[in-house]
């Protein structure tokens, strides 16, 4: 077993994984953080993004071992406290989400998209997202989401 | 009595016909009816049959009321996804 | 239980866009799916799989396995139920196999153990001794006399004699005089087109937590229909069915595919034999090997047609394989494929062929889309021989209220005029196309359906309520079943917790599939939430010491029908809830039926696409979606089914297909080479809403979950067709499809 020391999501925490296990699945099972999902287990699909030193990133293809000393963000880590961030009340308000389960992923990818990009259009958010698969929504309310949050967080800076 | 359509690959199994007259208050006892009259088409009732009532389309439900006048049609059963 | 014509003016919540109650906790990460619950003292299982498509299993050796450090148990078949029969073997035939392994990817046997590392090293160590033999993965080999012969024995009273063994079901209906109606037309088409399997592909993989006790259970899996997998487990491991506690968790898509047990029986199996919590996930390659994908096609469909756009004789025959297994849906795709049409002279039939493939499950109106598919570019075609227009086509031969339909009945009130008429007006129709472009058109038919449901609906001491259905919520149903609920009670959507109850908890729910939810449990909402008002205008009238008839409720009050009933005051629902427990007992409105009456769904689709003739690919570049709703409860929510089904049908219609080798193996098993659309492969999708009540529901609702799948492959096969000058009738029209068309057309 390899003894891990990282940040996640602000929080300085340790585990313990077997050097296989990839990060999603050090999340998911040492950390109890089940937001960051296994859709493929081949980071075809996007649903266990997470960023890693703020790089956006496929955790199904991180090993666990490699978030020593690393800064991860989840899905957890997006709302503060009780106040969600613009992305997430966008992505409620539009329907941006109808079985939810990509959702994390998604709102992890878009979140660093907006931080990169503050005026993404249309198609480079398209683009961005091609990584994160979702089967429910056609992606329709998805975009809408993210450029309406994208042009109030414009408004609001 | 009531008139009961079947679907025309039932025909081999009622005497090439393909309307049926059932005594039957219910869709329940069109089924049975059509069994009691013509026992080759058991099989194909166990298999699961949905019965179009007035256009109305009965998945499952036997106790559904058919009248003199109903127009009865025997459909494969309905399933979704 | 009939359409309320007083309510139709007068919504309140109804058909206003509320905020889903699941939303905060699927943005934050908190949902609980069904790979995200543990348990003290749980294993990790895994599976081990055939790699061979048809082959007898003789022999079966785990010593290995079980004597690697941390495995603590092994099940095979030999762990199941015998003696089941009919449909209930079939799926224990799938779940494990028996004598024979009869598709790749078939689980032969399954281990637990202490990490999910141990259980994945373990299945390695699982000696299978295999005799293998000949397979056959297409439907038109499998019929044919030198097919391998999958289950002897397996075919039904219907085939017709001299087929295969492996054609082991038959589907046969229409009416009127084929051959007067083809004399009688003035151009005939005749084609045959092929479709390729599908899965649903929903992003979540199957999941499930399972506890045994002393012949007791409880299962967590994500599942369209908790009730569904508690019967046919029960059955499977010789329980009782209530000794079998099932609960839904939040389900990451099904669309039909988890409405079919896979691995749920294989983990109470070995929780059994363990005596511990066994936790079983599929990975994504599992999934797409031993899941259930869609039937594979081969259609003939003829039309002939006269010089004024009359159908006068329409002839479909469907070859569907489902699998080693019966119940490829033939019937349905033959039932649907004409259904949009008022035709006299009328026939489809369908076969159902045994294939060394997994066993079908439904995917979004199955059976329907392939139909659709063929039959509609048939009418393209015919449109384009013929000079006329493809709406005004479609109009003239519309089926309507009073026609009949191709497979018998007479139609009730259906909606499929109103979307071709809202078709004719909107921009997209007359919009202009840019060089290269091309537009196509299609219509879609499913049929919506009812089943067993039950729903609770419970007052709080504080007037607010608590909202039991069975259905699990695969599209947002939980803010539309409260949505009506609160129409009824007249009381804050804010103030009604759904929530899906277990199988201890409730009566039967029939599995959430068929585009029935919103109908079967919303119409039971309604029902459970009239049957609590009518007992909370009784506490109403007990304290005024009037009769029960003289009080009305109306936006969450009790009051006096009229003057002459007395001069009381309205008492809001909170008043009488406090004193419930002294007042007569707990108020509780409930309703358990099968109700029957769900309307069909018919919709038209225009879609515009460019095709790269250097490339072969195809970009969408408009899509709207017309489809009839009867009552949209939740606008926001239909528009994303009408959007999602749509994405679906894209991806059926140029991409997604099973691959299999000459070795009878799914080379594809993942979603870099099962390629379904992402973000930038789409545009926006315009939807209208069509609103033609249903007779059957209080609010006119309709199944809306299903038809959307049902135009695109045609529509978009019509845009290729027209922007590309080549007709594909094979699916999907991969690039590489389309380059071929090209080179064969430049070659003539």
């Amino acid at each position: 077993m390899i003894h891990v020391n990282t940040k996640v999501n602000g929080d300085e925490v340790e585990f313990l994984c077997d050097p296989r296990e990839t990060l999603l699945d050090a999340l998911r099972d040492r950390l109890n953080l089940t937001g960051a999902k296994e859709g493929c287990g081949t980071g075809d699909c996007g649903a266990c993004s997470v960023t890693l030193d703020g790089r956006l990133v496929c955790s199904c293809l991180v090993l666990g071992a490699e978030a020593e000393g690393k800064e991860i963000g989840t899905v957890e880590g997006i709302a503060n406290g009780e106040e969600l961030h613009p992305l997430q009340e966008k992505f409620i308000e539009h329907a941006a989400l109808q079985c939810g389960i990509c959702t994390p992923g998604i709102l992890v990818a878009t979140k660093s998209l907006l931080e990169k990009y503050p005026s993404p259009t249309e198609t480079q958010v398209r683009y961005w997202l091609a990584g994160n698969l979702c089967r429910c929504t056609g992606y329709d309310k998805i975009v809408r989401a993210v450029m309406e949050t994208a042009a109030d967080l414009r408004k609001a800076s | 009595m009531v008139s009961v359509n079947l679907w025309s690959g039932l025909r081999a199994f009622a005497d090439g016909k393909d309307v049926v007259e059932v005594d039957a208050k219910n869709v329940g006892e069109v089924l049975s009816g059509l069994v009691a009259a013509y026992p080759g088409l058991e099989h194909a009732i166990e298999a699961g049959v949905s019965v179009a009532v007035d256009g109305k389309v009965i998945a499952r439900g036997l106790t559904n009321e058919v009248k003199p006048d109903s127009e009865i049609y025997l459909l494969q059963q309905l399933k979704g996804g | 239980m009939a359409f309320d014509d007083t309510k139709i003016e007068n919504f309140k919540v109804v058909g206003t866009r509320v905020k889903r109650p699941d939303g905060m906790d699927k943005v934050t990460g908190k949902a609980k799916f069904g790979a995200d619950v543990v348990a003290p003292g749980m294993l990790h299982a895994a599976v081990v799989r055939s790699p061979h498509a048809h082959a007898r299993i003789i022999k079966i050796d785990a010593s290995k396995a079980e004597a690697l450090k941390g495995v603590k148990g092994v099940v095979t078949r030999a762990d199941f139920a015998e003696g089941l029969t009919g449909g209930n073997l079939d799926v224990l035939e799938n779940v494990m196999a028996g004598e024979k392994a009869l598709y790749d990817g078939h689980a032969v046997a399954a281990v637990a153990a202490t990490s999910a590392l141990i259980a994945r090293d373990a299945i390695k160590l699982v000696k299978v001794e295999y005799e293998v033999l000949p397979h056959v993965t297409d439907v038109d080999k499998a019929m044919k006399k030198d097919a391998p012969v999958i289950r002897a024995g397996t075919a039904d009273k219907s085939v017709p004699l001299g087929m295969h063994e492996n054609v082991v079901r038959y589907h046969e209906s229409g009416h009127g005089d084929l051959e007067a109606g083809f004399a009688a037309a003035d151009m005939v088409i005749e084609e045959t087109f092929k479709t390729e399997a599908t899965h649903q592909g929903y992003i979540e993989p199957h999941a499930c937590l399972a506890s045994m006790g002393d012949g007791n259970g409880d299962l967590w899996c994500c599942t369209q229909g908790h009730w569904n997998v508690q019967k046919l487990c029960a059955a499977m491991l010789g329980l009782e069915q209530s000794q079998l506690r099932v609960t839904a968790s939040e389900i990451g898509g099904g669309f039909g595919g988890k409405t079919a047990v896979f691995i749920e029986p294989v983990a109470l199996a070995l929780s059994r034999k363990t005596n511990r919590p066994v936790k079983l996930v599929m990975s994504r390659s599992e999934v797409f090997r031993a899941t259930g994908p869609t039937s594979s096609t081969s259609m003939d469909v003829k039309i002939g047609m006269n010089k004024e756009g009359i159908i006068t004789a329409a002839e479909g025959t469907f070859r569907l394989q489902g699998g080693a297994f019966p119940g490829a849906p033939m019937e349905f795709t033959a039932m649907c494929a004409f259904a949009p049409y008022n035709i006299e002279n009328v026939k489809q039939i369908g076969y159902d062929v045994l294939a060394n493939r997994p066993k079908q499950a439904a995917y979004r109106a199955p059976g329907s889309p392939m139909a659709a598919f063929a039959v509609e570019s048939v009418v393209n075609e015919l449109c384009d021989k013929l000079g006329l227009d493809r709406l005004e086509v479609r109009l003239k031969n519309a089926s309507k209220q009073g026609t009949k339909a191709s497979f018998g009945p007479t139609w009730d009130r259906i909606g499929l005029v109103e979307t071709l008429e809202a078709a004719q007006i909107h921009p997209h129709y007359a919009a202009p196309l840019k060089a290269g472009q091309g537009r196509g058109v299609s219509c879609g038919f499913w049929f919506n359906h009812g089943g067993e449901t039950s729903v609770t609906l419970a007052l709080s001491e504080d007037g607010t309520a608590q909202l039991s259905v069975g259905t699990p919520d695969i599209g947002g149903s939980r803010a539309s079943m409260a949505q009506m609920a609160a129409e009824e009670l007249g009381i804050p959507y804010e103030n009604i917790r759904t929530t899906i109850a277990d199988t201890a908890t409730l009566g039967y729910n029939e599995v959430s599939h068929g585009s029935r939810v919103t109908y079967a449990s919303g119409l039971a909402t309604i029902e459970a939430a009239r049957a609590a008002v009518k007992k909370l205008k009784g506490r109403a009238a007990a304290k005024w010491g009037i009769d029960e008839d003289a009080v009305v409720w109306e936006d969450g009050c009790a009051k006096p029908a009229g003057s002459n009933a007395g001069e009381f005051d309205p008492l809001p629902i909170e008043k009488l809830t406090a004193k419930m427990g002294s007042t007569g007992g707990p108020i509780v409105g409930h309703f358990e039926a099968t109700p029957e009456g769900a309307g069909v769904s018919f919709a038209t689709h225009i879609v515009d696409a460019e095709v790269d003739k250097e490339t072969g690919h195809t970009k969408v570049v408009r899509y709207t979606v017309i489809q009839d709703a009867g009552k949209a409860i939740n606008p926001a929510y239909v528009e994303g089914q009408f959007q999602g089904g749509a994405a679906q049908g894209i991806g059926w219609a140029l991409n997604e297909e099973y691959i299999y080798g000459k070795d009878g193996r799914l080379q594809n098993s993942g979603f870099l080479d099962y390629r379904i659309p992402v973000a930038s492969d789409l545009p926006m999708i315009d939807t209208v809403i069509v609103e033609v009540p249903n007779p059957g529901h209080p609010y006119g609702v309709r199944g809306v979950g299903e038809t959307s799948i049902c135009p695109p492959l045609a529509a978009i096969a019509d845009a290729v067709s027209n922007a590309a000058g080549v007709q594909l009738k094979e699916l999907p029209m991969s690039p590489q499809r389309i380059l071929s068309a090209l080179t064969e057309q430049a070659r003539v």
